[in-house]
């Protein structure tokens, strides 16, 4: 379990451009960062930094002591636009799979889909599912397999007014729990978060 | 089930979910090594001469096909970024994803061989000979295949992209299994062909994953 996530002094550069300098963060159990910026300004390539999936041009990401490899191994959850769902499959076959991927278990993952109301739709295949439908299902890694940093890119975004709600109880059950949370966001998160702007 | 068991498993379901892409690849294989009588003149004596290296170089091309989606599809849907969040090493997945390939394409493909070969002439004593090649190098064409699938990633026309890369690398193995079938044919001692097949097909299980792991990182970066 992490309990820590510190961005110090990190700057990213893509496709010959720097998208943000000098970002500092200190993120400690329990707490959220809303990262907010226009269309472009490299919120999306941040959470991927974070993640291990994009370089750094400079600076450093603690993991509160953990090896960075072993951090990302078994305590970052991220949920982004693209949600990893093959449509061909049923959302019971993804949703096992990428619970056991991720390291939750059988009686997790059925949780989960009972906590995100997926149930009726576990025998369907992903492409019938509607665009809300489709991130409740990517969601429902987030309880299948318990992850202390969740990265979310707009998690809001295809939700309807009632599972906005539910997401935020959500993510502040996890901060409860000791989790951590940044986001990409351009609505305000239902959550106490502290506003990071990128490329201000 | 362990992890790499569930991709392993998810990757073979996938393979024969596409419309049943090996079957289309057997499809092709087929279609390939009917033309080639068309082109060569019917005369069984020259045809049987071809039989087995023409089978063999079908197969190589056969193998080509279902390749430019192995990563592709992945790093297009996000399931590739998931997949680095995880203790399995991506080396790992990689090699279960071509492990899956080989098992969804690679066999039946196999088992298409020794008849492609018949109908073109080769004698059925060929047969077993043909299968085992064939089996063996589709290990070697699907571990040195994955390796131009995961280099071509993101680039437009990617499955031609990786047909470029991929041939070199089929070189090896199209000359040994074709030399040892053709030594076998003509009574000659065709083990070293076979055994060099081998050792293509291991070090390509052994060393291909490292590669395709690294471009895999490349492409999402």
């Amino acid at each position: 379990m992490i309990t820590k996530l510190k961005l110090e002094d990190l700057a990213v550069r893509r496709g010959g451009r720097m998208l943000f300098e000098g970002l500092s963060l200190d993120l400690a159990a329990g707490e959220a960062a809303a990262l907010v910026g226009r269309n472009g300004a490299g919120k999306t390539s941040l959470l991927r930094a974070i993640a291990g999936l994009v370089g750094l041009e400079s600076g450093t990401i603690g993991f509160g002591g953990a090896e960075a490899a072993a951090a990302r191994a078994d305590h970052v959850h991220f949920v982004g636009h693209l949600d990893g769902l093959k449509t061909a499959r049923t959302a019971r076959e993804e949703l096992d799979f990428w619970t056991l991927w991720l390291g939750g278990t059988e009686a997790a993952a059925r949780e989960a889909a009972q906590a995100l109301e997926l149930v009726p739709l576990l025998d369907l295949e992903v492409r019938r599912l509607s665009a809300g439908q489709r991130r409740r299902l990517a969601m429902s890694r987030l309880l299948a397999a318990p992850r202390a940093l969740w990265l979310l890119d707009e998690p809001m975004s295809p939700l309807d007014s009632t599972w906005r709600e539910r997401f935020g109880a959500m993510m502040a059950a996890h901060l409860a729990g000791g989790g951590m949370i940044v986001a990409a966001v351009h609505d305000p998160l239902p959550i106490p978060a502290r506003i990071l702007e990128i490329g201000a | 089930m362990s992890r790499l068991g569930a991709l392993l498993r998810r990757e073979i379901v996938l393979a024969w979910g596409r419309g049943g892409g090996p079957l289309v690849s057997v499809g092709f294989y087929a279609g390939v090594a009917t033309l080639l009588p068309l082109a060569t003149g019917p005369e069984p004596a020259r045809l049987a001469a071809i039989a087995p290296g023409a089978a063999w170089v079908a197969l190589a091309l056969a193998s080509l096909l279902s390749l430019d989606r192995l990563f592709e599809r992945d790093f297009e849907d996000g399931a590739l970024d998931l997949l680095t969040l995880s203790p399995v090493p991506l080396e790992l997945a990689c090699a279960a994803k071509c492990l899956g390939q080989w098992i969804a394409t690679g066999a039946p493909l196999a088992l298409a061989a020794p008849l492609a070969a018949i109908g073109l002439g080769a004698k059925p004593d060929l047969a077993p000979l043909i299968f085992v090649c064939a089996l063996l190098g589709g290990l070697a064409f699907a571990f040195t295949g994955g390796i131009g699938a995961a280099l071509s990633l993101g680039a437009r026309r990617g499955g031609l992209l990786t047909a470029v890369i991929v041939l070199p690398l089929f070189v090896a193995p199209v000359i040994f299994g074709g030399g040892a079938l053709d030594s076998f044919a003509n009574g000659l001692p065709w083990r070293p062909g076979f055994a060099l097949l081998g050792a293509y097909a291991a070090s390509a299980v052994a060393l291909g994953p490292l590669a395709m792991a690294a471009a895999c990182r490349n492409a999402l970066s």
